[in-house]
Order: C-alpha cells, then sequence, then structure tokens
C-alpha cells in the first residue's frame, strides 16, 4: 500500500517536473527541472524493483550527463525571448497532439487492459536476491556481444565529441605530435669524429 | 505492488508532454534536445514496469543499453550544438537554413 502511495506522490512530482521542462523561460531552468525528473523517476525504479539502473540513472544521468548539460546550456548566450516567439501560437496544437497521443495510450492500457490482469504476479524473490548480481550475470552471459557494441559506441561517442568541438586557434602554442614523431636523430645532433689530444 | 496499468499511463503522460514539448519549443535546439531526453526516459518506464511485471531481466538490459545510447547521443548532439552555436551565434533552428531543406 505504501508503495502505491509513494508511487503516486513521486508520479506527480515526475509530471510536474516535465511540465517544467517544457514551459519555463531559461533553459537553465529547464535543465534544473530535468535533473527533478530524472531524480524522481529514479525513485519510481526503485520502487519498481529495478535497483541497478536506478542508481545507475543518478550516477551517470544525474551526475555526468545533466552536469555536461549545464555546462554547454550556460556557455551559450541564448536570446531567450527571440526563441520563445511563437510559443503561444503553437501551445495549442502541441496540446492537441499531446491530447491524442494521451488518449490512444489511455484507451490501449485502461480501456482494453491488453489482457493483463493488473497487479503484476509477485515473483518470488530468494533470500539474498540482488538485482544488480542477475543484471550483471545476464549482461555478461547472455547479452555479452550487445554490451561491447555498447562500450564501441560510447567510445565512438568520445571521439566524436572531441573531434567535433576541437578547434585550432592561429598563435597558439600546441605541440605538433606527427612533426616530433618524425624527427631523426641526425636533424638534432651532430657527431663529430676529432682526434684526441696527444698527452697531457 | 504498483499495477502495470499506473505505470504505463504515467510513461504516456510524460512521453505526450515531451511531444508537446518538442511543438511548442521548436524553435530551440537545446529544448528538442532535452524533450527527446524525456521521451526515452518514458521508453525507459514501459521497459523496466513490463520487466517487473514479467519477472524477466531482459527488459532491464535494455534499459541499460538505451541509457548508454541516450548518453552517447546527448554528448554527441551537444558537442554540434557547441559548434553551431561557435559558427552562428545562435541556436535558432530558423537560422540554420544553409541547407535550403
Amino acid at each position: 500500500m505504501i508503495v502505491n502511495i509513494l508511487f503516486y506522490v513521486f508520479g506527480a512530482i515526475l509530471v510536474a517536473a516535465a511540465l517544467g521542462v517544457i514551459t519555463a523561460r531559461n533553459p537553465v531552468h529547464c535543465a534544473l527541472y530535468l535533473v527533478v525528473a530524472f531524480l524522481n523517476s529514479a525513485v519510481i525504479w526503485l520502487l519498481l524493483g529495478a535497483e541497478f539502473l536506478a542508481l545507475t540513472l543518478v550516477v551517470v544521468y544525474v551526475g555526468a550527463v545533466m552536469v555536461l548539460w549545464l555546462f554547454v546550456v550556460m556557455m551559450m548566450d541564448i536570446d531567450v525571448e527571440k526563441l520563445r516567439q511563437g510559443f503561444t501560437r503553437y501551445a495549442p496544437l502541441g496540446a492537441l497532439v499531446a491530447l491524442i497521443v494521451m488518449a490512444q495510450i489511455g484507451i490501449v492500457v485502461w480501456v482494453r487492459r491488453l489482457g493483463l490482469t493488473g497487479a503484476p504476479a509477485a515473483v518470488a524473490r530468494p533470500e539474498g536476491y540482488s538485482n544488480t548480481a542477475e543484471l550483471g550475470h545476464l549482461l555478461y552471459t547472455e547479452y555479452l556481444y550487445p554490451f561491447e557494441v555498447a562500450a564501441v559506441i560510447l567510445l565512438v561517442a568520445i571521439v566524436a565529441a572531441i573531434t567535433l568541438t576541437m578547434r585550432k586557434r592561429p598563435g597558439q602554442k600546441l605541440q605538433d605530435v606527427t612533426k616530433q614523431v618524425a624527427v631523426r636523430a641526425k636533424d638534432r645532433i651532430r657527431i663529430v669524429k676529432m682526434d684526441a689530444e696527444g698527452g697531457r | 505492488m504498483i499495477p502495470l496499468s499506473n505505470v504505463l499511463l504515467l510513461s504516456g503522460i510524460l512521453f505526450s508532454l515531451s511531444v508537446a514539448g518538442i511543438f511548442i519549443n521548436r524553435k530551440n535546439v537545446l529544448l528538442l534536445l532535452m524533450c527527446i531526453e524525456l521521451m526515452l526516459l518514458a521508453v525507459n518506464f514501459n521497459f523496466i514496469a513490463f520487466s517487473q511485471y514479467l519477472g524477466d531481466l531482459a527488459g532491464q538490459v535494455f534499459v541499460f543499453f538505451i541509457l548508454t545510447v541516450a548518453a552517447a547521443e546527448s554528448a554527441i548532439g551537444l558537442a554540434i550544438l557547441v559548434v553551431l552555436f561557435r559558427d552562428r551565434r545562435s541556436i535558432n533552428v530558423e537560422d540554420l537554413d544553409s541547407m535550403k531543406g
């Protein structure tokens, strides 16, 4: 019962935060509302028994991705007023589309019931059951190949982000690695053979 | 236990809010990316709800991969945005018409 009440409370905060994301004037506020939405989702995921993913969401999303977002948002000097032109003009259309999507999902989930019976079958968890251990086991056996592909995707993202944002400004003192590697010893030192001086 | 339909409805509300967000913030690339993040979150809710309902962890593995791809996507998206802002001094979608699309 308490789980249900907590679900409704955090769900309400989540919806309010999502509303904040799409309506706030200042992009920084939008990013902060998004942080609130992620934190509340993490709590709901905990209630749903996905402990590892909930903590991952907090650490990776709130801790890393949203900080990146805030950095970028604050670095840019955005003319908010110009970007918000047409906000009221498109609000009715947006609300209409959202209502249609919501009605469709509601019909499928609520009215048709999907042929499912309300509450989930309480799966008996053995003593000492660990969501993280089970997930790790699955990830390193059955899903090992997709896991490695995900790692490669992250690597590609790193390379792409760095190459996209790197730039060479004139007058900057940087070392040219290819030049350094191409240097041969004879370019730098001259070995002189000379006779030893006879006696002292 | 939380009924499945409640979680699905919550994720539906979240998804339709982010669709509305894409409509009303259609000039601001930053907010478009944020709405896409919200959409991915709503999708993850569905995966986790069904994972719990069916007692099958495969759904949670999928959420793991979605989170990975979403993080990569937002990193590259923000990099493109930074380059764009450096070039144009604006992130207005209407200024981005050099390809005449």
